[in-house]
């Protein structure tokens, strides 16, 4: 007898799986979550807090924010950061200052979480949406982060 | 002339055989040394370190903000959860005084990502047993929380959104729109669910009685979180010590008795509906403030010892510090619910065939990094 119940039982619950699947065969044009990548590049826009790499901004006279306090290398866990800094003369005071020479960043060794921009007192650094990140060499992820000849834009202190 | 061989290791009709550490079924880099007599499980013995990244010890060397984003990579599943554990830890050292709106954020992001963990496990246990549809299901509907975590906390897996003192970012203003949609959306979804794989009699006979683990066992073994409950072990830290704003919320610990991987299943799924009721509280209630309390910019700790532990998707979670009162811990230590949970392995899994394996470790819902650590 419960051999019988068994096959009952067995196409029953078959065909109550199937309804739903069989529901999405139907009407999945409508309900599809796939995106066509890389198809839409043009497209695909990243949440404005996406974590792709770190850039740093420079506006139109090639002046960055960043001071070179060296906060965000302190606070790096993986030693991605690394700013090599020199002693120039400010030309309105007459004295020494601390400026940036590179802003050294190495993105094989990032891992995002984000405590450089979190610390950085000037918003020097913020985050890029580029997460197109596959190259051959991984020496090449290595990059200079401030444009050559860039200057500290007038009036950022830390 | 031919000599006969003499085994002296094991018996002639047992052997040996390597589950790992690349078999798809151990969802990652665990090697399951495999004594067998036929097709009948004599011994199982876990083989771990494939993986190890000496987490422990880079804490020691990190500051407690830094400590933070290593814990994304123990159990990536429930990655808030873990840095809500270390965030909890330090703050309460500090004796630190934490605003409820970060406590409110905090848990319905910490179940959020409790639904999302179930969502993928949902889906990799039913290709365990030889449905490939519900991966595809379960992984839709982790797609929506997924998109929800990167637009507030920036990223999809390894968030490190926690901070000691708060949290690093305010909510994005989409937050609450995007979780209620979620809410309604996967209300929807459940049931399908259910329909799908729960009630389904291939499904059941492959999970009904097998790796049965009785409630004692559960205790002496450490299990804790849903493979601990299903045997009928009362064990939610979430209900027992409460944390963060879990004793602002109503929710009903998933209890079942049979300690089957079929209960272990319906746990799971019962937990689903409960994080959806603990979001559903609080969506409407996130009170205004601040979200971060400020704290120096080198955290020390007071000489002493600290313990707290948090309930993740897979159990519970302990962080202990031993502090000298530096910048860095002098010692700390993960109680990982992974580690405790694939203990009892051997123990449920032997007698019972190489299939049955699979599916009792579908439902311990193992995390390798979680593991090795």
């Amino acid at each position: 007898m419960s051999y019988f119940s068994d096959i009952y039982e067995g196409i029953k619950t078959l065909l109550t799986g199937m309804s739903v699947t069989g529901k999405y065969f139907i009407t999945s044009r409508k309900g599809a979550i796939t995106q066509q990548y890389p198809d839409n590049r043009e497209t695909l826009k990243m949440f404005d807090r996406f974590r792709g790499e770190v850039i740093m901004p420079h506006n139109e006279d090639n002046e960055h924010r960043c001071t070179g306090c060296q906060k965000c290398e302190i606070a790096c866990p993986n030693g991605t950061i690394e700013i090599i800094w020199d002693r120039g003369i400010d030309e309105e005071t007459g004295k020494k200052k601390k400026k940036i020479d590179q802003f050294v960043y190495h993105l094989s060794m990032c891992t995002m979480c984000g405590l450089c921009i979190d610390v950085c007192p000037t918003d020097a650094i913020e985050w890029g949406q580029n997460f197109e990140n596959s190259v051959y060499d991984r020496t090449t992820l290595t990059r200079v982060l401030n444009e050559p000849n860039s200057k500290l834009m007038p009036g950022v202190e830390d | 002339m031919e000599t006969e061989v003499v085994h002296t290791n094991f018996k002639s009709e047992e052997y040996f055989i390597n589950m790992g550490p690349q078999h798809p079924a151990t969802h990652g880099v665990l090697r399951l040394l495999l004594t067998i007599d036929g097709e009948i499980i004599k011994k199982v013995e876990p083989d771990l370190g494939y993986i190890h990244r000496s987490i422990e010890k880079m804490c020691e060397r990190d500051s407690y903000q830094q400590i933070v984003h290593l814990t994304d990579r123990m159990d990536y599943l429930s990655a808030n959860i873990n840095n809500e554990a270390v965030c909890l830890a330090v703050e309460n050292a500090l004796q630190l005084e934490i605003p409820e709106r970060v406590k409110v954020i905090r848990t319905i992001i910490g179940e959020l990502t409790r639904i999302s963990s179930h969502c993928l496990w949902w889906g990799v246990m039913g290709m365990d047993v030889g449905a490939l549809t519900t991966y595809f299901y379960g992984f839709r509907d982790r797609e929506m929380i997924n998109d929800i975590m990167e637009e507030t906390c920036g990223a999809r897996l390894t968030m490190n959104y926690n901070v000691p003192g708060g949290l690093m970012l305010d909510i994005h203003p989409n937050f609450v729109k995007r979780v209620k949609d979620f809410i309604a959306h996967f209300k929807t979804k459940l049931p399908e669910y259910d329909r799908l794989l729960t009630g389904n009699v291939i499904f059941k006979k492959r999970t009904v009685g097998v790796g049965v683990l009785s409630k004692e066992d559960a205790i002496s073994f450490g299990a804790s979180g849903p493979v601990g409950r299903a045997s009928g072990y009362s064990c939610d830290v979430r209900k027992h010590h409460p944390y963060s704003a879990y004793d602002k919320v109503t929710f009903n610990e998933s209890l079942k008795t049979e300690g089957d991987t079929y209960a272990r299943y319906l746990v799971r799924i019962q937990e689903m509906w409960e994080s959806l009721s603990i979001i559903e509280q609080l969506i409407d209630i996130i009170p205004e403030g601040e979200h971060r309390v400020k704290t120096n910019a080198v955290i020390k700790l007071p000489k002493g010892e600290y313990f707290q532990k948090v309930e993740t998707a897979r159990g519970e979670l302990g962080v202990y510090i031993i502090s000298t009162g530096t910048k860095s811990p002098y010692r700390l230590k993960f109680r990982s619910p992974g580690f405790s949970n694939l203990s009892l392995l051997n123990h449920i899994a032997v007698g019972g065939k190489i299939g049955d394996l699979v599916a009792t470790m579908a439902t311990l819902d193992l995390v390798i990094p979680d593991i090795d650590r």
